[in-house]
């Protein structure tokens, strides 16, 4: 009995997670299958832009290290660029993690691994399945959907090819951001100053793109943003 | 040549995520260290979509924001996200065609 009890639990919370996800993967099929395109254009194989998908999962620098290869640039050139353009993700993952002190470590450690602007973004929005148990499998479920709608669009781009006709495509380019938008805006309906917060990073993103790249803006206005929230922000209720 | 590219790839990509998820454990964050987490995603949303979304077609900013703008709407008048992001798709594929 206990057990058939704490398995639906599981399920459950899961199959919430597979929900809360599906936008993501939304998002990122289209997308992975540009990817896909475009870095068989660029000259690599079928399985080497499918592992760089596996072992990298991380969209910009994936898109920005196919057009790289294809110019001749070194090995130690991209792999730089590749980490200017993921720190921002060493900002975003402090902040899941500090959010999910509650879960053991063995959790933390492959919720970390899958950390995507996208991964974040939406973990981030529900905070209260932290603290539940079992609550890892949430987050889990999510990171699962986006790590293989990546994976496989990666690999469907790199077979098929131009599958999705260019129009369609471009327009779904906008698909990540409405889901950026559609994760703020109910937090702003709640809680104006929230909004507040992500105007002040905007600010700062746009006056820092004017002398530096695009990497450190994201990176200047998430952590300067982000400042504005200790004046703004209430501490925890707990 | 490019196996190399991807191992150094993923291992500077995998680093920034999964330092945090040690460090953690071990520190105790003061009180406005702990707000200023809190406060990151929402810094992070916004840094992330502007002025992204004006790039969606490239050289046509408008129809960009006019996506973004009709996100905004469906948001908040409370629609699933799933709507949100496909009525934008819808908004920004009309424009972009018609």
């Amino acid at each position: 009995m206990g057990i058939g009890k704490v398995d639906r639990k599981s399920t459950s919370v899961f199959k919430r997670g597979l929900a809360v996800g599906f936008p993501i993967m939304l998002g990122y099929i289209p997308i992975a299958i540009t990817y896909g395109v475009l870095a068989k254009q660029s000259g690599l194989s079928l399985l080497e832009l499918t592992f760089m998908s596996v072992f990298v999962f991380a969209g910009a620098s994936q898109f920005m290290g196919a057009n790289m290869i294809a110019l001749g640039a070194g090995a130690v050139e991209i792999i730089i660029a590749t980490f200017v353009l993921n720190f921002r993700h060493f900002v975003m993952s402090l902040s899941f993690m500090n959010r999910m002190r509650p879960v053991a470590l063995k959790w933390k450690l492959p919720l970390s691994m899958g950390l995507t602007d996208e991964t974040f973004a939406v973990s981030s929005l529900h905070p209260e399945e932290a603290k539940e148990e079992k609550g890892y499998l949430f987050y889990g479920a999510l990171t699962l959907v986006a790590y293989i709608s990546w994976v496989v669009g990666s690999f469907l781009g790199g077979v098929l090819g131009e599958v999705i006709p260019e129009a369609l495509s471009q327009s779904m380019g906008v698909a990540l951001y409405a889901m950026f938008i559609g994760l703020l805006v109910p937090s702003v309906k709640k809680e104006f100053r929230v909004g507040l917060i992500a105007i002040i990073a905007m600010l700062i993103n746009v006056i820092c793109l004017q002398f530096m790249s695009s990497g450190w803006a994201i990176v200047a206005g998430t952590v300067l943003g982000g400042f504005s929230g200790v004046f703004l922000l209430k501490g925890e209720k707990e | 040549m490019i196996l190399l590219i991807i191992i150094g790839m993923s291992i500077v990509t995998m680093l920034p995520r999964i330092i945090p998820a040690f460090i953690v454990d071990k520190l105790q964050f003061k009180d406005w260290v702990n707000r200023w987490l809190n406060a990151i995603p929402y810094a992070a949303l916004g840094a992330l979509i502007f002025p992204g979304v004006l790039s969606v077609i490239p050289d046509k900013p408008y129809i960009g924001l006019v996506g973004g703008i009709v996100a905004i709407i469906l948001a908040y008048s409370g629609l699933n996200i799933i709507f949100v992001v496909i009525g934008s798709i819808v908004s920004v594929f009309l424009l972009s065609t018609l």
